[in-house]
């Protein structure tokens, strides 16, 4: 392995890392927001911080192995990738604190008719198998698993433009406060499932040197 | 872009060693191609073959055609010496000959039978403007090429190339000698000739390949292996070998 190889796998441990920390953000969101737990949101916010520092870490790296060692080819396209995946998973990770953030602005848990009807809990589970898949196909460098990534973010969006109506229809029933939660969750929700997908086509960039950014066919 | 120079169905053997194996590249107007590969994969022996070098060795023999403005240099009716008025060349560690500065550029035109001083004197002036030196030694045009530094030594001999005005240049690894400040002006001089010249430029620099040139063509063991915009062998090549070569990977 020369120099160059060494700093690319360590670059990729770091990134791993950073997916891994995601994926517990959102684990926990899912837990504080389908079970109402604030003590579990309080904890999303405090584990941000780290999710920031590694953001920084990774951005050095990258910036370093650009500057030192000039990498061409398929070892220029990873390390491209990379820093951009590096600031979407942070992305992600603010989405998880932000939708934490709402929990603990409330003081009691939202209606469950409510969070069942606009799909809450799967679109929890789509967005949590999203980003283990994207953990995976970048691990394994498999470019089929990302492609996974654009039909399940199709779903969210779905599930994202339902959700107006639901609320509405529910504005003469329940606290609209809460109801204006719930919009901005799933809302928060789709927009991390965005970035997921930003993620998928930065893989796929890296492994296929395709582009795939505002191609509406991404097969 | 108009085609100059084009290599079709080249072989080159040294003895019975197969050197370059069925070459078929053609070669852009005023556009700077590099030819890269690890030590031995043939590529000076091709950059050699466009102004003859090679015939100088006795065990060379080569097949196929070198055609330049659609006329084969191997044709028995070619003269040499004609043949490198058009196609001048530059060589890794620069050789001026132990003359004066006037002299080394003079020296082409003087062979050629130019003995106008005016016109001599227009054309040192002119090729050393272009090689970016005049301001240097226009002082001291009669002190001898041999004070120069390297980087002034290669620039001058990039000159005398130029005083000739060839069309095509050869440059066979032009700054391996240089330290990074001379091959910075060297750099940008293939870039600016490449305005009036073609120039191909042998290098086992990778970061100079990409910085100064349009096309890159990889060798491999007499294979040309890959040839295609230098931006798509950097960003995308589409063979493992190349890849692997650019990437460090080789071996």
């Amino acid at each position: 392995m020369n120099n160059l190889e060494e700093e690319i796998s360590a670059l990729k441990q770091e990134l791993l890392k950073m997916f891994s920390l995601v994926g517990k953000q959102w684990k926990k969101t899912a837990t504080a927001i389908l079970e109402f737990d604030q003590d579990i949101a309080e904890e999303i916010s405090s584990t941000e911080t780290r999710v920031n520092a590694l953001e920084i870490a990774i951005d050095r790296d990258c910036e370093n192995i650009l500057a030192l060692l000039s990498p061409v080819a398929i070892d220029m396209r990873f390390v491209l990738s990379t820093y951009k995946i590096n600031h979407e998973l942070e992305r992600i990770g603010d989405i998880a604190e932000g939708i934490a953030n709402y929990i603990c602005e409330n003081e009691s848990a939202y209606p469950k008719e409510v969070l069942e009807e606009v799909g809450l809990k799967s679109m929890m589970e789509q967005i949590l198998s999203m980003i283990s898949d994207i953990s995976y196909a970048f691990e394994y460098e498999d470019t089929k698993v990302a492609r996974k990534i654009f039909k399940k973010d199709k779903m969210l969006n779905k599930y994202n433009a339902d959700s107006v109506t639901i609320i509405l229809n529910n504005m003469d029933i329940f606290d609209r406060q809460k109801l204006l939660y719930i919009l901005s969750t799933v809302r928060e929700i789709e927009r991390a499932g965005d970035s997921v997908k930003s993620i998928g086509e930065e893989i796929i960039f890296h492994i296929e040197a395709k582009v795939l950014k505002h191609v509406e066919n991404k097969d | 872009m108009e085609n100059v120079l084009e290599a079709k169905n080249v072989n080159v053997f040294y003895g019975d060693f197969q050197a370059l194996k069925n070459i078929n590249m053609k070669f852009k107007k005023n556009a700077v191609t590099a030819l890269i590969g690890p030590s031995g994969c043939g590529k000076s022996t091709y950059l050699r073959l466009f102004n003859r070098m090679n015939d100088y060795i006795d065990s060379f023999n080569m097949q196929g055609d070198i055609m330049v403005e659609n006329k084969n240099i191997y044709n028995k009716e070619i003269v040499v010496e004609e043949l490198r008025k058009k196609i001048g060349m530059v060589f890794q560690k620069p050789n001026p000959f132990p003359k004066s500065i006037f002299e080394n550029v003079a020296y082409g035109l003087k062979i050629q039978g130019v003995t106008n001083k005016a016109v001599l004197k227009n054309a040192v002036r002119k090729a050393l403007q272009q090689a970016a030196l005049w301001d240097e030694v226009k002082l001291d045009l009669d002190k001898s090429a041999l004070a120069l530094s390297g980087g002034q030594q290669q620039r001058l001999c990039i000159a005398r190339t130029l005083a000739v005005e060839p069309s095509i240049i050869l440059m066979d690894e032009p700054t391996s000698a240089l330290d990074p400040i001379a091959t910075a002006k060297v750099e940008e001089l293939i870039r600016e000739l490449k305005q009036k010249y073609t120039i191909i430029i042998v290098t086992h620099n990778m970061q100079q390949a990409s910085r100064i040139s349009d096309y890159t063509a990889f060798f491999y063991m007499g294979d040309m292996i890959e040839y295609n915009k230098t931006d798509t062998i950097f960003r995308n090549p589409q063979y493992e070998r190349t890849q692997n070569y650019i990437t460090g990977r080789f071996g």
